[in-house]
C-alpha cells in the first residue's frame, strides 16, 4: 500500500512537474499552439503513468538494492571503502567517470546491442535513434519550448526562439530550412528502416518466433509503424495533395502518438526506463571487482563480490526466500556457495537418496 | 503449446560423461551456437562422474524475482526463459541466486542465458534436443507412465533447500516412495579446514567416488565403501 502511495505520488508529481515546464518554457503559454492541445494532454498522461510504473518498478527489493547502491557509490571518492565497511584495497575511479562512460556506451552508442548483433545493432540505432530525435523535436513544439517566426517582417527569413532565447535564424530557402521542416520525415525513414529490419526478424528467426508474443513483441511494432506511416501521410498530404484528408490524418496521428505514448510505461519499450538500472549495475561491479571478494565455502573459488553476495542475501530476506541451512556443523547461507558446487551438490544429493 | 501429457526427468546418477547433450543443446533455435546446459563433474578429485544440469523451472523462480530489471519472465506453460534481451542489465543477481546454479552469463552480450527447455520444439510437442540425444537416460522426456514402468526411481519436484522449499516443474528421480528430495549442504562442506572427502561419508552419493573403475584399482576390497543409501533414504526402512 506504502508503494502505491508513493508511485501515485510520484505520477502526480511528475504531471505537476510537466505542467510547470510548459507553463514556464512557452512563456506563460503564449507559444503554446492550441492545436496541439490534444498531444500535451497524452503528454500528462503519460508522464503520469511512467512516474508512477517507474516507481513501483525501482520500489522492487533487488531494484531499489540497485538504485540505493548506485547513488552510494555514485558520490563515494575513489579509494575509499566500500558500503560493507570493508575495505578496497584498490583505487577504483571515481564514480561520475565511469556512469559518465556507461552512459556514452551504452544508451548513446548500444554497444552492448553489436556485441549481440552487428543487424540487430543496426536496426535497434535506426529505431531508438529514430524515435529520439522525433521526440527531441515534437514535445518541445509541443510543449511551446520553441517556436519559429518571421525575422523582422520578413516572410523569407525565420528565427528560431527557444524558451524565449533566439538562438537561430535562416532562410527559408537554404539547405538549413529543409533540414529542419523534414527533420521529422527524416526520422520517420530512419524509423521505418529500423521497422523493417525488425519485421524481418521476427518473421524469420526461429527463436524469435517461438518465444514472442503479440502484446509484448508485435503491438509496439504495430503502434510505432502507425505513427510513422500516419506521420508521413501529413506530409504526402500537403506536399503533394494539395493538403486533401490533412484534417483526419492529423487526428489520426494524434490517436495513434497517444497511444504510443500510454503504451509505454505496461510494455517492453518500458526498458528505455528500465536500463538506468545499467548505470548502477555498471558501477556496481566495477567497485565489486576492485572490493573484497567472495570465495565459494566449499571449493574456495573466487565467484562474486562479498558486496553482491551480502545483497543477495538482504534482497532475498525481503524477497521471502529462506535459504540458510543449519545442523550440527553450524549455519550456513547457500549463497556462500558458488553456482558450480551447487551443481554438484545437486548430484550429490540425489546419488545419496538412491544409494549410487 | 507444450504437450501437457510430456515431463522432463532428471537423474544424473546416470550419466555416462558423453557430452552429447552439450552438442545437442547448441542446436537449440532459441540459443543457437550456445550450449545451455551444464555438465558438471561431480568432485573431479576423487571421480570422475558427471552430470548435467538442465533449468528446473521453479514454479516460484528465485532468478526471476531478484532480478532488478523484470528481464525473466515465467510463461503459461511455467516455463521460465532467458532474460528478455532488452530488459537484461547484466547484473548476475539470477546466476548468483539460483538454487541449482542454472543461468549463465554471457559477459561478452550483456546477456543472461539460461535452459529454456528447448521451446521452439516444446511448444510445438518435441523433445528437448538434450533429451532426445541422451543414451543412458539421465535426461529423460516423456511420459510419466512410461517412465515409472522403465526405472524404479520415483520422479519428484520438491526440493528442500534448508528452510526453503522449492517446487519445480521438471522432476529429479529419487529412491522410492520419496516425496521431496531433501537438500543437503552442511554434509559436503570442508569443515575446520578439512577437504570435503565422499569417503568419509556414509556413502555420501557422489555417483561413482567409492566404487567407479578409477578407484577400484587403487582400494583394497575391504576399504571399498558400502552400498547404501544416505540417512534421508526412505527406500530400506
Amino acid at each position: 500500500m506504502r508503494s502505491r502511495s508513493a508511485a501515485l505520488i510520484a505520477g502526480a508529481a511528475l504531471v505537476l512537474a510537466t505542467l510547470a515546464a510548459i507553463a514556464i518554457g512557452s512563456g506563460g503559454m503564449r507559444h503554446f499552439d492550441p492545436a496541439l492541445t490534444g498531444y500535451a494532454l497524452g503528454s500528462l498522461m503519460a508522464a503520469f503513468a511512467v512516474g508512477y510504473r517507474f516507481t513501483v518498478w525501482a520500489q522492487r527489493p533487488p531494484s531499489r538494492m540497485y538504485f540505493k547502491r548506485g547513488l552510494q557509490l555514485l558520490f563515494r571518492r575513489a579509494g575509499k571503502s566500500a558500503p560493507t565497511e570493508k575495505p578496497a584495497p584498490i583505487p577504483v575511479p571515481h564514480g561520475a567517470g565511469t556512469l559518465g562512460f556507461a552512459l556514452a556506451r551504452n544508451f548513446v552508442a548500444q554497444e552492448f546491442i553489436r556485441r549481440r548483433g552487428l543487424v540487430r545493432w543496426m536496426m535497434h540505432l535506426c529505431l531508438s535513434g529514430g524515435c529520439t530525435l522525433a521526440f527531441a523535436i515534437t514535445f518541445p513544439l509541443v510543449f511551446g519550448w520553441i517556436h519559429f517566426e518571421p525575422l523582422g517582417g520578413d516572410a523569407e527569413m525565420y528565427r528560431v526562439v527557444a524558451l524565449g532565447v533566439n538562438v537561430d535564424s535562416f532562410s527559408v530557402h537554404s539547405v538549413k530550412a529543409f533540414v529542419m521542416f523534414n527533420l521529422l520525415n527524416i526520422s520517420a525513414v530512419l524509423v521505418l528502416i529500423g521497422l523493417v529490419m525488425a519485421a524481418w526478424r521476427r518473421l524469420t528467426d526461429a527463436g524469435e518466433r517461438a518465444t514472442q508474443t503479440f502484446t509484448e513483441d508485435i503491438v509496439p511494432l504495430l503502434l510505432i509503424f502507425a505513427v510513422t506511416a500516419t506521420g508521413l501521410a501529413l506530409t504526402v498530404s500537403y506536399k503533394f495533395l494539395a493538403g486533401r484528408g490533412h484534417g483526419l490524418w492529423a487526428i489520426v496521428h494524434m490517436v495513434a502518438v497517444v497511444s504510443l505514448l500510454l503504451y509505454i510505461p505496461f510494455s517492453k519499450l518500458f526498458h528505455m526506463f528500465q536500463r538506468t538500472c545499467s548505470l548502477c549495475v555498471s558501477r556496481y561491479k566495477k567497485v565489486g571487482a576492485t572490493g573484497p571478494r567472495a570465495h565459494c565455502i566449499r571449493c574456495g573459488e573466487d565467484f562474486a563480490s562479498q558486496m553482491h553476495v551480502d545483497d543477495l542475501k538482504t534482497v532475498l530476506d525481503e524477497l521471502g526466500f529462506n535459504y540458510r541451512f543449519s545442523g550440527a556443523q553450524g549455519e550456513v547461507h547457500y549463497q556462500d556457495v558458488c553456482p558450480a558446487c551447487r551443481r554438484g551438490l545437486l548430484a550429490l544429493n540425489q546419488g545419496r537418496t538412491i544409494g549410487r | 503449446m507444450t504437450n501437457g501429457d510430456l515431463e522432463f526427468f532428471l537423474d544424473p546418477s546416470r550419466c555416462i560423461g558423453c557430452q552429447a547433450c552439450v552438442q545437442a543443446c547448441a542446436e537449440c533455435g532459441t540459443h543457437r551456437g550456445q550450449a545451455m546446459i551444464h555438465l558438471e563433474y561431480v568432485h573431479r578429485p576423487t571421480g570422475v562422474q558427471t552430470a548435467p544440469v538442465v533449468c528446473m523451472h521453479c514454479e516460484d523462480p528465485t532468478c526471476a524475482r531478484v532480478c532488478p530489471a523484470d528481464a525473466i519472465k515465467q510463461d503459461d506453460h511455467g516455463i521460465v526463459h532467458s532474460a528478455a534481451k532488452p530488459r537484461c542489465v547484466a547484473c548476475s543477481n539470477c546466476v548468483i541466486a539460483c538454487p541449482f546454479g542454472v543461468p549463465k552469463m554471457k559477459t561478452e552480450l550483456d546477456l543472461m542465458m539460461k535452459c529454456d527447455m528447448c521451446y521452439d520444439r516444446t511448444s510445438v510437442g518435441k523433445k528437448p534436443m538434450c533429451a532426445t540425444v541422451c543414451p543412458s537416460g539421465a535426461l529423460y522426456y516423456g511420459r510419466r507412465e512410461d517412465i515409472a514402468a522403465m526405472r524404479r526411481e520415483t520422479p519428484v519436484n520438491e526440493f528442500q533447500f534448508g528452510r526453503q522449499t522449492v517446487r519445480t516443474k521438471v522432476n529429479m528421480m529419487t529412491a522410492p516412495d520419496m516425496r521431496a528430495l531433501p537438500f543437503e549442504v552442511l554434509d559436503f562442506l570442508p569443515w575446520e579446514g578439512k577437504d570435503f572427502d565422499p569417503f568419509e561419508l556414509t556413502r555420501a552419493g557422489a555417483p561413482d567416488v567409492a566404487a567407479s573403475a578409477v578407484w577400484e584399482d587403487f582400494l583394497p576390497a575391504s576399504e571399498e565403501a558400502p552400498a547404501r543409501c544416505g540417512s534421508h533414504c526412505q527406500c530400506h526402512p
